[in-house]
């Protein structure tokens, strides 16, 4: 096995964790923690990518670009789930079924 | 490789995969937030291991030193001091089980089946190059990623006083 594979199965094995978290949690911070989870496969895996089969940097810039969308995205996330927890006072998201709250 | 570094590649890989299955299956939210400080310290070991020297940097001062504050922070505004947790079992996770190891297993065997063209590149130092990358081939990526930023820093200032505003109103 190469390690490109290892990398890619590694990879695959944090996606497949993330999927998980997003699917079987019920606290949104927890489903937030999934996602970045998934996100981080797929950055493992652009990096993989361009050390082993590419050759250049653009896997290195690839994942970059996914760390900048990710923090935007923690962000603002966090900041609805602060206004969910502040309406409901939980942030299960089981709770989390109104429209304009 | 040699041994050694054959020994810090499968540590790497054991730190990540591990403390992974700690975030998804702990049923406290606190203890997952810890866990997935590991997480990211592994696959910025990992970066280092595939000579992304400038990534692991920014995957370590970004992720762990701001995303993951962050959602410690978002953990402690949200859990009440008396500790009512929300119960994290649920049944669901027995009938989830089963897509994701099916998507597993097909993603996995895809990529061990398939005949990667894998060639050896030198290691060069990563941080003048991606910074001409991004100010040359990356330039609009580059804006839009900052507009990005600016778009959301404000949208999470105004949604995180958006409840007190209205109250006022």
């Amino acid at each position: 096995m190469t390690p490109l594979t290892i990398y890619l199965l590694v990879a695959t094995s944090l996606f497949c964790l993330g999927l998980l978290a997003v699917m079987t949690r019920k606290n949104a911070i927890s489903v937030l923690m999934g996602i970045e989870l998934i996100l981080n496969s797929a950055a493992l895996a652009f990096v993989a990518f361009g050390k082993y089969v590419v050759g250049n940097l653009d896997g290195q810039v690839a994942a970059l670009f996914i760390i900048i969308v990710a923090a935007a995205e923690a962000a603002v996330a966090l900041a609805i789930f602060l206004n969910l927890y502040r309406v409901k006072a939980t942030t299960d998201l089981k709770q989390a079924n109104m429209l304009k709250g | 490789m040699s041994l050694l570094s054959n020994l810090v590649f499968l540590g790497f890989i054991v730190l990540t995969v591990g403390s992974a299955i700690v975030v998804v299956f702990h049923s406290r939210v606190i203890y997952s937030a810890f866990a997935l400080l590991f997480t990211l310290f592994g696959v910025a070991g990992l970066y280092v291991l595939l000579d992304a020297d400038f990534l692991a940097a920014s995957q370590v001062m970004v992720y762990v030193g701001g995303i993951l504050i962050l959602i410690i922070f978002g953990v402690f505004m949200t859990t009440k001091i008396s500790g009512m947790e929300i119960p994290e079992i649920t049944h669901q996770r027995f009938i989830a089980l089963i897509p994701v190891g099916l998507m597993a297993f097909a993603i996995s065997w895809v990529f061990i089946s398939t005949d990667w063209q894998v060639q050896t590149f030198a290691a060069q130092p990563t941080t003048e190059a991606i910074g001409e990358l991004l100010l040359t081939r990356y330039l609009v990526p580059f804006e839009m990623a900052s507009v990005l930023l600016l778009a959301a820093l404000i949208g999470a200032m105004r949604l995180a006083r958006l409840f007190r505003g209205s109250d006022q109103q």
